[in-house]
């Protein structure tokens, strides 16, 4: 339904480029449903005549009178779209290209490196004399590749510090944007007038025009230096947000000067109504957002029947903000962004974890792909079309816009400082200031200006040397810059559990003091909208609805990690990768060397999900299974499981240093044992059920277990708390803790045979048996392989996760305290 | 407009200034804001705290009130609990709060911070024995999970254990199998949160002008 819509809001120049959009969308193996409609309706007839052969079965009555072709070539049909996917292609491998050296990421941003290859192709073009495609015009720009850009920055959002520094943003975002522009646009006039430089002829509106172009800032490369070296949340979220809102400034200025440039005389009553205009079109752009953003969220809450097309609807709904926005000429740009924030809280707890991934993946993609094209058309156009250079317009441009942007962000600082509750220092402001890179919007804009601005050429000129200035001085001084400035930084690896519940709790407690003293401010309303979004819009808008804190997604996320961990084994030979892996890093991955993980964050996060991992699968299962598809997830975790014990046996060698340096790379397995220890853990049980001989145990495990995982098993022998005090409510000492007894139950060997995922509880005997035996073999290779390793002290029982009902007395000696002063060791059983 | 009774002139708020270091207004405000929830008098009670209607939905509402009759919240050596509070100790609670200035040295960050992580510690720390227990871990845990209202009481607790075993790894480093893990130190504590830049985070914006006209 949204699709037809769509193809009709096209127009027919914009029809032809839907194929193209649709071949890019064959390429990710997305949106099917799309691909069979357009050809239905779209109408070709502004193409070649050639083409209305498409979607005919029957065109060729007149040529079958002839013989029958045995071999026939028609590269005009598919010229078009050919041509678009071989640009694409091209781009895509230069990315490739630059990250087989990943120290050239670092040092130069990917638009450098695009843009030159751009230049060096053009080059190539230039001298055989081909003319680039005439791919980029305004129309495309506008309907197609703007909003692909404006999605991604959207929905990749984040969302937290956004709306604690809202304010700021928005503040240099709209206001920033107008001052540069209205600064430039003067100075240049100003400039204009004087004979020497011959551009007498460049009028007010043109100037304005020119630099409200020129204002934009598209701080992708900055951005990525920033994330890279870990600047501190708020000059980060102010690039990103400026970067977001002003293309929606830029463009709204742009179209009215647009139309303003094409007026003969401007009166002072148009530029009043230039202003209201512009507070309509925000504002207006704002309303419609937040409409199609709800109407999405409401429309996914049904989608469970059709997880096929779930993603389909965050990307039509999204297109139809914005094209309706474009039909009514209020800031589509702003429709596009406000939808995107809005739908993407309820749409994500609504649609599966797959669609989701997806949603995620199309929006990069599709982004990256846009992105790309701008950058490699920069360079090609910079060579292959004709320049008018003036080198005083155009360098005092330059120098206008680093001037003004300097200043506009000291002015700016001064005023909202006193508004801050940490105020920007000079630092951050000189990072604000240097991030100002101009990119790929603002070439798109220029170039697709209308052909009746007299220097266009000039403005395009200008603009190249503008961006091309930006990116490559300062995209690529700016690391070293910001390096040495020492920019207050922040620690961005906060992934615990521990700095989630203190940032929950922090908010609790400044909105808390808030109230106390009885101010409203941004605590205050955050709590309540949070309040009012959870009693009205989450019934609304969610289908399952339960208030999940984020701590609890933390949890799970990182659980998730851990499961992907086992997927990326550090051996290299299981190089599966995963759909499932969450792209919040994509794109900081997509531009610099995989980061590596300190082996103690590793086993910090390990620590934790050693001990909750099958609990909490269970659990967060029980709400989630019905996102998953059948029985998918199950056969994953079979395979895992598989994989990790097959990969231990077969390189049991490798195993063998493992206790003097090799502690982490065995870490990555500890949570879900092979057989081996499984095996141990029976045994253990069994002795267990005699009696106390908590050192004839001990002694017995010792030489299976320990040698097969020293570091887990040391590690899981500190959480076995919890577990243990599920397992054996009546011994233990907190009997008001309810046992996650069917959890762990489930969880062990049982789930290996699939009776976790679906809630069973009681663990099936045969299983069991079935795999021990399986692994028995395997243990006995490692063991055998084993047997000169030097031998750990012997106070490793058997880790956690696999043996649910394995509690013995040697179990009882917990990390974690509790409040209860038990004995250690068998004491307690 | 606050300033009225903020002026310099008032000798109490000198003395207040330089203990809290709030400006004069802010004082003022506060001031207003004091006798307003203490209904004139010159103590306020627990009781008035929990008359705060915006109070009433946050989940660690208790912990916070406890927070403005905890001794050790006082900047003076004090331990235990009081019954009520003046406007002095209500300022002085109210002052761990300010945020920093923009030009610190090093060593004064420092010190803002601990004296930040410090009020977060005890405000876990219940029974004031210098560590936070995994039982009092999980009880402020389960308190901020307490309005989620779905989430099963031990959820809440295996996520509190979680996070305990979390501390155990960062703190310990290498524990050998029998040791217990106490509960989390003051020091612990530090290097716990080393990361989370309390300085920048647990900061209120105090007003200088009233709006306390404007809210309940």
């Amino acid at each position: 339904m949204e699709t037809s819509v769509l193809f009709e809001a096209r127009t027919e120049r914009g029809a032809f480029y839907v194929l193209l959009l649709l071949a890019l969308c064959c390429f990710g193996g997305k949106c099917e449903p799309q691909e069979s409609k357009p050809s239905a309706q779209t109408d070709l007839s502004g193409v070649e005549p050639f083409n209305n052969d498409f979607d005919e079965p029957q065109a060729f009555p007149d040529e079958e009178r002839a013989n029958l072709p045995v071999f026939t070539m028609d590269y005009p049909r598919i010229q078009l779209p050919f041509e678009f996917t071989l640009w694409v292609l091209l781009a895509s491998f230069a990315k490739i290209g630059f990250h087989i050296y990943h120290k050239i990421t670092i040092w130069i941003p990917e638009s450098c490196l695009l843009i030159s290859i751009g230049l060096i192709v053009g080059a190539i073009m230039h001298s055989v004399k081909e003319e680039p495609p005439a791919v980029l015009n305004s129309n495309v720009f506008f309907l197609y590749m703007l909003p692909l850009i404006v999605l991604d920055n959207g929905y990749f959002m984040p969302t937290r510090p956004f709306f604690e520094n809202a304010g700021t943003v928005l503040w240099f975002a709209v206001v920033g944007t107008l001052w540069n522009s209205v600064g430039i646009g003067i100075s240049l006039f100003a400039i204009c007038q004087f004979e020497v430089f011959g551009v007498q002829d460049i009028n007010l509106q043109e100037n304005l025009l020119f630099a409200s172009i020129i204002a934009t800032v598209d701080p992708v490369a900055a951005l990525n230096v920033f994330d890279d070296i870990g600047v501190n949340e708020q000059t980060y979220i102010i690039i990103f947000g400026e970067g977001l809102f002003n293309d929606a400034v830029t463009v709204v200025l742009y179209n009215m000067f647009t139309y303003l440039a094409a007026l003969p005389v401007v009166e002072s009553t148009d530029v009043i109504l230039g202003m209201t205009r512009f507070i309509v079109v925000a504002a207006g752009g704002v309303l419609f957002g937040l409409l199609f953003g709800f109407v999405a969220a409401f429309t996914t809450r049904f989608t469970h029947n059709v997880r096929q097309i779930e993603p389909l609807f965050v990307f039509m709904y999204s297109y139809l903000a914005y094209l309706v926005a474009e039909c009514f000429a209020i800031s589509s740009v702003m429709a596009l962004i406000t939808c995107a924030i809005t739908m993407k809280y309820y749409v994500e707890e609504n649609v599966s974890q797959r669609s989701c991934t997806t949603i995620r993946h199309v929006v990069k993609m599709m982004a990256t792909i846009s992105e790309t094209l701008i950058f490699f058309f920069l360079g090609v156009v910079t060579v292959t079309t004709e320049h008018e250079w003036n080198w005083a317009y155009i360098l005092f441009t330059l120098l206008f816009a680093f001037i003004w942007r300097g200043i506009g962000i000291l002015v700016l600082t001064q005023i909202i400082n006193p508004f801050r509750t940490i105020p920007l220092n000079f630092k951050d402001q000189f990072g604000l200031a240097y991030g100002g890179l101009r990119g790929a919007i603002c070439f798109a804009l220029v170039f697709t200006l209308p052909d009746n601005i007299n220097r266009k050429n000039l403005f395009v000129t200008a603009s190249v040397a503008v961006i091309i200035f930006t990116v490559f001085i300062q995209g690529i001084s700016i690391r070293p810059i910001v390096e040495y400035m020492k920019i207050r930084k922040t620690n961005k690896d906060l992934n615990t559990i521990n700095m989630e519940v203190h940032t929950r709790m922090m908010e609790h407690v400044l909105s808390g003091i808030e109230d106390l003293c009885g101010q409203w401010s941004h605590y205050y309303w955050k709590d309540k909208f949070k309040k009012f979004n959870d009693r009205v819009l989450r019934r609304i808008l969610i289908r399952d609805n339960r208030a999940e804190s984020s701590i609890l997604a933390l949890y799970k996320k990182l659980e998730l990690q851990n499961a992907i961990g086992l997927l990326d084994s550090p051996l290299g030979d299981l190089s599966a990768a995963p759909s499932i892996v969450s792209l919040d890093d994509e794109r900081k991955e997509a531009t610099r060397p995989k980061k590596k993980f300190l082996a103690a964050d590793v086993r910090k996060m390990q620590d934790i999900l050693a001990k909750n991992m099958y609990k909490i699968r269970q659990k967060t299962m029980s709400y989630t299974n019905k996102y998953n598809l059948p029985d998918d997830s199950r056969t994953r975790e079979i395979l895992i499981r598989r994989h990790a014990s097959i990969r231990r046996s077969l390189r049991a060698e490798s195993f063998r240093e493992q206790p003097s340096q090799n502690i982490p790379r065995s870490q990555k397995y500890f949570s879900l044992q092979p057989g081996g220890d499984l095996e141990s853990a029976f045994a253990l049980r069994r002795r267990n059920h005699g009696g106390s001989e908590d050192e004839d145990n001990l002694s017995a495990l010792t030489p299976r277990s320990s040698s097969r995982s020293l570091v887990p098993m040391r590690r899981l022998n500190t959480i076995k708390e919890t577990g243990n005090a599920g397992e054996q409510p009546a011994a233990s000492s907190q009997p008001h803790s309810p046992p996650p007894v069917e959890a762990l139950d489930s969880t062990g060997p049982g789930s290996l045979e699939g009776s976790s995922f679906r809630g069973r509880k009681a663990p099936v005997p045969a299983p069991k048996r079935r795999i021990s035996d399986r692994v028995d073999g395997e243990e006995d290779l490692a063991d055998s392989e084993r047997a000169g390793e030097p031998v750990r002290p012997p106070q490793l029982p058997p880790p956690r996760g696999w043996e649910p009902e394995n509690q013995g007395p040697r179990e009882n000696e917990t990390l974690l305290r509790d409040s209860s002063p038990g004995p250690r060791g068998s004491g307690r059983s | 407009m606050g300033a009225l009774q903020s002026l310099p002139g008032h000798p109490e708020y000198v003395d207040l200034a330089e203990k809290t270091g709030f400006s004069y207004q802010q004082i003022g405000v506060l001031h207003k804001r004091f006798k307003r929830l203490s209904h004139n008098e010159e103590t306020l009670l627990r009781e008035h705290f929990s008359k705060i209607p915006d109070l009433e939905c946050n989940p660690i509402r208790s912990q916070i009130t406890e927070a403005f009759f905890d001794r050790r919240n006082f900047r003076q050596n004090g331990e235990g609990t009081v019954e009520e509070i003046g406007f002095e100790e209500f300022l002085v609670v109210m002052s761990h709060f300010r945020p920093p200035s923009l030009h610190m040295t090093e060593e004064q960050r420092e010190s803002v911070r601990r004296n930040k992580l410090r009020f977060l510690f005890n405000m876990h720390d219940t029974d004031n024995d210098g560590t936070i227990t995994l039982e009092e871990y999980r009880h402020v845990v389960e308190e901020l999970l307490s309005l989620s209202g779905t989430l099963e009481k031990d959820t809440a607790k295996s996520i509190a254990d979680a996070a305990m075993l979390e501390v155990a790894s960062i703190s310990m480093g290498h524990m050998e199998p029998d040791e217990f893990y106490e509960g989390i130190t003051f020091e612990h504590f530090l290097r716990l949160l080393n990361g989370f830049e309390i300085e920048s985070r647990m900061n209120v914006r105090f007003l200088n002008m009233d709006a306390t006209t404007l809210c309940k």
